[in-house]
């Protein structure tokens, strides 16, 4: 079953994207404007992070209290959220409410008022969950993990929520000038996903979105990340903890890159596979020394990085490195088996119809091809694409990526670094 | 919505739905962490982790491997009143999903290094869980709010149990409750109901029935007073947390309470599986207004599970950097004793009963929660329970929710909770 979605580009530039889907009576939508952490100016980290909690507080047409109005009377669900690409607007509602709701989600994309009082507040949260996160193993590994993988600089290399330095600073002027900015209708995609007629639903965008007009925002200049050519140890001792998070990682590859189908295929292979791969056969399944084990490929418009994450007990921070050394060089040295990866293929192929399955689950997976430009018949390609892919290019993007000797590692928790 | 009883006892539901070519698979057993007594707390949970290990015609080398060759995922989880398998893949595994969850039922091997090597993942899995601030509070007042009742120790164990459990503990745990007579097997799906009968009574019908042990009665003694639990640990941010004493899913009292808690912290359904997937409507909610809207809190929440047997309802906020416990406590407490004084309005009913209603349409936005729906309320009470619930809040009135906030959000009802972060073994606060 096709998704065959409808896809219409409006004269201002605003794509929107509109697949039928009968399981509920609801619809999801998803607006997506490429204005994410990646696009945060230098010294001012975390403008789109707040820029997500404050765009939904009031609007030129509707003050915070009318959109509570308009929404909770309903059931209908609005969030905004940053990542590092975008920032969605996302809102699910049931059929017959979609009239009331369309309207102020589109208003929350183009014209947040952003009040002063609510940047205050929202800003304060901001901080709230930075702090949070600094005591928070796994986010002070990633985030560590991050920082030392690219270069200073490098939007790849800072968190979404920002530096509470940077967060402390930010005012409405910022806010303001990153929506003029970088929200614009060529910037943004509209998804909208549910059991309506797909046409109706492109219409319906079209009609709350064609009059949006604003100048196309310069294309963001993708910066380098060098490959790292050395291996590193970072520590960041947190000795009040249970447990330590291991985060182990490479630069890894853009979504666009040529080897993004074998990197997918490798990674599952590695880290994802049933629980956790090979990774999960030894760190989990005979060793019993982690809940968690697992890598991810986080390949985006930039090169993201390929990560190995691991929770386990101060005392087998140095066995469970080991444990990741020895699986990488093995395979870089034997390779993954072929039943490894026809296994994984297979998996990735066959998952499919369970990701297109909810509003929600098509809605993300339209909105990633419009981004990368992979087509509206990707979900029907897409099997063929991974199909395609050979052991031989599971090998090569192994060597290239996976190079224990070149791996950065990091530690956060109950451990103060190797023996001496 | 088809339902049959297998002649060894075991309760199959079938419900078809063709909108996409996948099947939920899920069996259910009346077991868990409140079946566990002193000694053997986690029990229910080890005993699921075991359960994914191999068995008798599933050897441990082909586990892995096994549901995803069709595409498919699979999962389980542990709670207070149950214990529950799922895979969701293409209908055509239909077949081996019953395999799977047969096999499971009845032919899991216990092989003893495999119970040593799953004490450390899971004790892992517990200290995981401790290095979040806000669960270790969940533990601490949960252990607080009930002194009687089996719903006080935490599903995962107390560590000292996980450390001295043996083999023999899990094995006979398993053999207990692991029986057709204590299961109810759910198929929701691109399926055919005469179809997948004919299967399960293929793959479960030469399963002999047991006899589970009789589940424990404690009832919990009134609250006499409020109790209140103080962590201080190194941290750097403080959390606040209220526990209230909560009536189970079957008493007439839980709908009006849970349109209370959608008055104060907006509607977040009956979904626990994935009820998260959709957020929580807020913004008209006299919590989020009163505490987040005013920058006391960076969020705040509210907790209201369907249970077997009378739980809690929890309200929990992350204290606003700069802000204070105190100042947040008071502000909920001042809202609380307002709605338990004064009442809800019309107004906020009105609108609470729209959002719920919503709530439980996204609630089956799958075909696995659709199962997972069917299966929960199967196993805590009847399956038709989750076909009835638009009729039971239907029925909720005013003067009902005014009752429940004043019967429930009383200070001898409640155990407050707080986590003040201290400086680190560094001597910084981090």
């Amino acid at each position: 079953m096709a998704l065959a979605p409808a896809r219409r580009v409006l004269p201002n530039g605003l794509t929107i994207i509109a697949a039928r889907n009968r399981l509920i009576p609801a619809v999801s939508l998803a607006i997506g404007v490429n204005a994410g952490a990646s696009a945060d100016p230098d010294g001012a980290t975390g403008t789109a992070a707040l820029t997500a909690r404050v765009l939904d507080k009031g609007t030129a047409r509707y003050v915070a209290d009318a959109i509570a109005d308009e929404l909770d009377g309903r059931g209908a669900s609005l969030s905004v959220g940053a990542g590092r690409q975008q920032i969605v607007v996302s809102a699910t509602c049931l059929v017959g409410d979609l009239g009331a709701v369309l309207p102020v989600a589109c208003d929350v994309a183009r014209a947040p008022a952003f009040p002063e009082a609510e940047v205050t507040t929202r800003r304060a949260e901001l901080l709230t969950a930075i702090r949070e996160a600094a005591d928070d193993p796994g986010s002070v590994a990633v985030d560590a993990l991050n920082a030392a993988l690219y270069p200073h600089g490098h939007p790849q290399g800072r968190p979404v929520r920002g530096y509470a330095g940077d967060v402390e600073a930010l005012t409405r002027a910022h806010l303001q000038a990153f929506h003029r900015r970088a929200f614009a209708p060529s910037a943004a995609t509209v998804v909208i996903v549910g059991d309506l007629d797909a046409d109706g639903l492109v219409d319906a965008v079209s009609a709350q979105m064609g009059d949006w007009t604003g100048p196309a925002p310069a294309p963001a200049a993708a910066l380098a990340a060098p490959a790292i050519a050395e291996r590193r140890l970072v520590v960041r001792a947190m000795p009040d903890k249970s447990q330590a998070d291991v985060a182990y990682g490479f630069v890894g590859l853009s979504r666009l890159d040529d080897d993004y189908y074998p990197a997918l295929v490798m990674n599952n292979a590695l880290g994802q596979y049933a629980l956790g791969g090979r990774l999960g056969d030894s760190i989990r399944e005979r060793q019993g020394m982690a809940y968690y084990v697992f890598s991810s490929l986080d390949a985006g418009l930039a090169a993201g990085p390929l990560m190995v994450r691991a929770g386990v007990a101060a005392e087998n921070v140095q066995r469970t490195i080991d444990s990741i050394d020895a699986e990488l060089r093995a395979v870089l040295a034997e390779g993954f088996t072929a039943a490894e990866v026809n296994d994984t293929k297979k998996y990735l192929i066959g998952s499919l119809p369970r990701q297109l399955e909810t509003n929600g689950g098509i809605a993300s997976f339209l909105l990633s091809a419009e981004m990368f430009g992979l087509g509206m018949d990707h979900d029907v390609r897409l099997p063929d694409r991974i199909a395609r892919v050979t052991h031989e290019d599971v090998a090569r993007v192994t060597r290239r990526l996976l190079d224990p000797a070149r791996a950065t590692v990091v530690v956060a928790g109950p451990w103060t670094g190797p023996a001496a | 919505m088809h339902e049959s009883i297998l002649a060894n006892g075991l309760t199959v539901l079938v419900q078809e739905v063709h909108t996409a070519p996948l099947a939920s698979v899920w069996c259910w057993y009346k077991v868990g962490s409140r079946d566990e007594g002193p000694g053997v707390t986690g029990v229910s949970h080890w005993v699921e982790h075991m359960n994914f290990k191999g068995t008798t015609n599933i050897p441990r080398d082909q586990v892995k491997g096994i549901i995803e060759q069709f595409g498919g995922s699979w999962n389980g989880y542990t709670w207070i009143d149950q214990t529950t398998y799922l895979e969701t893949a293409t209908a055509d595994a239909l077949d081996r999903m019953l395999f799977i969850e047969a096999e499971r039922m009845a032919s899991c091997l216990y092989e003893p290094a495999d119970c040593e090597s799953e004490r450390t993942v899971i004790i892992s899995e517990l200290q995981g869980g401790d290095n979040d601030p806000e669960q270790r509070l969940d533990t601490e007042m949960t252990a607080t709010a009930f002194k009687a009742h089996p719903y006080r120790h935490p599903t995962i164990g107390w560590l000292g149990d996980l450390k001295a459990m043996t083999r023999e503990d899990l094995y006979g745990h398993y053999r207990r409750y692991y029986v057709p007579n204590n299961a109810t097997l759910v198929v929701v799906g691109d399926v055919n109901t005469a179809d997948v009968l004919t299967r399960v009574n293929a793959a479960f019908g030469a399963i002999a029935p047991g006899t589970p042990a009789r589940r424990a009665t404690t009832v919990e003694p009134p609250q006499e007073a409020e109790r209140r639990v103080h962590l201080r640990k190194p941290g750097t941010t403080a959390y606040w947390r209220a526990a209230f004493h909560a009536p189970r899913f079957a008493d007439p009292d839980f709908f009006p309470l849970l349109a209370l808690d959608a008055i104060l912290t907006g509607a977040s359904g009956l979904n626990i599986w994935s009820g998260g997937s959709v957020p929580t409507p807020q913004r008209s909610a006299r919590l989020y207004r009163a505490i987040v809207n005013a920058g006391l809190a960076s969020s705040i929440g509210g907790f209201l599970a369907p249970t077997a047997e009378p739980y809690l309802y929890a309200i929990s906020a992350t204290v606003a950097h700069g802000q204070t416990l105190a100042a947040v406590e008071a502000a909920v407490l001042e809202q609380c004793a307002l709605i338990a004084h004064d009442g809800a309005t019309p107004a906020e009913l009105a609108r609470v009963r729209a959002q719920l209603r919503a709530r439980f349409v996204f609630d089956g936005g799958s075909v696995t929660d659709l199962a997972h729906q069917l299966g929960y309320f199967a196993t805590i009470g009847r399956w038709q329970d989750w076909g009835e619930v638009n009729a039971r809040l239907d029925a909720v009135t005013l003067d009902q929710v005014n009752a429940a906030a004043a019967t429930y959000l009383t200070a001898d009802n409640r155990t407050l909770g707080i986590f003040e972060p201290t400086a680190g073994a560094d001597g910084e606060a981090r």
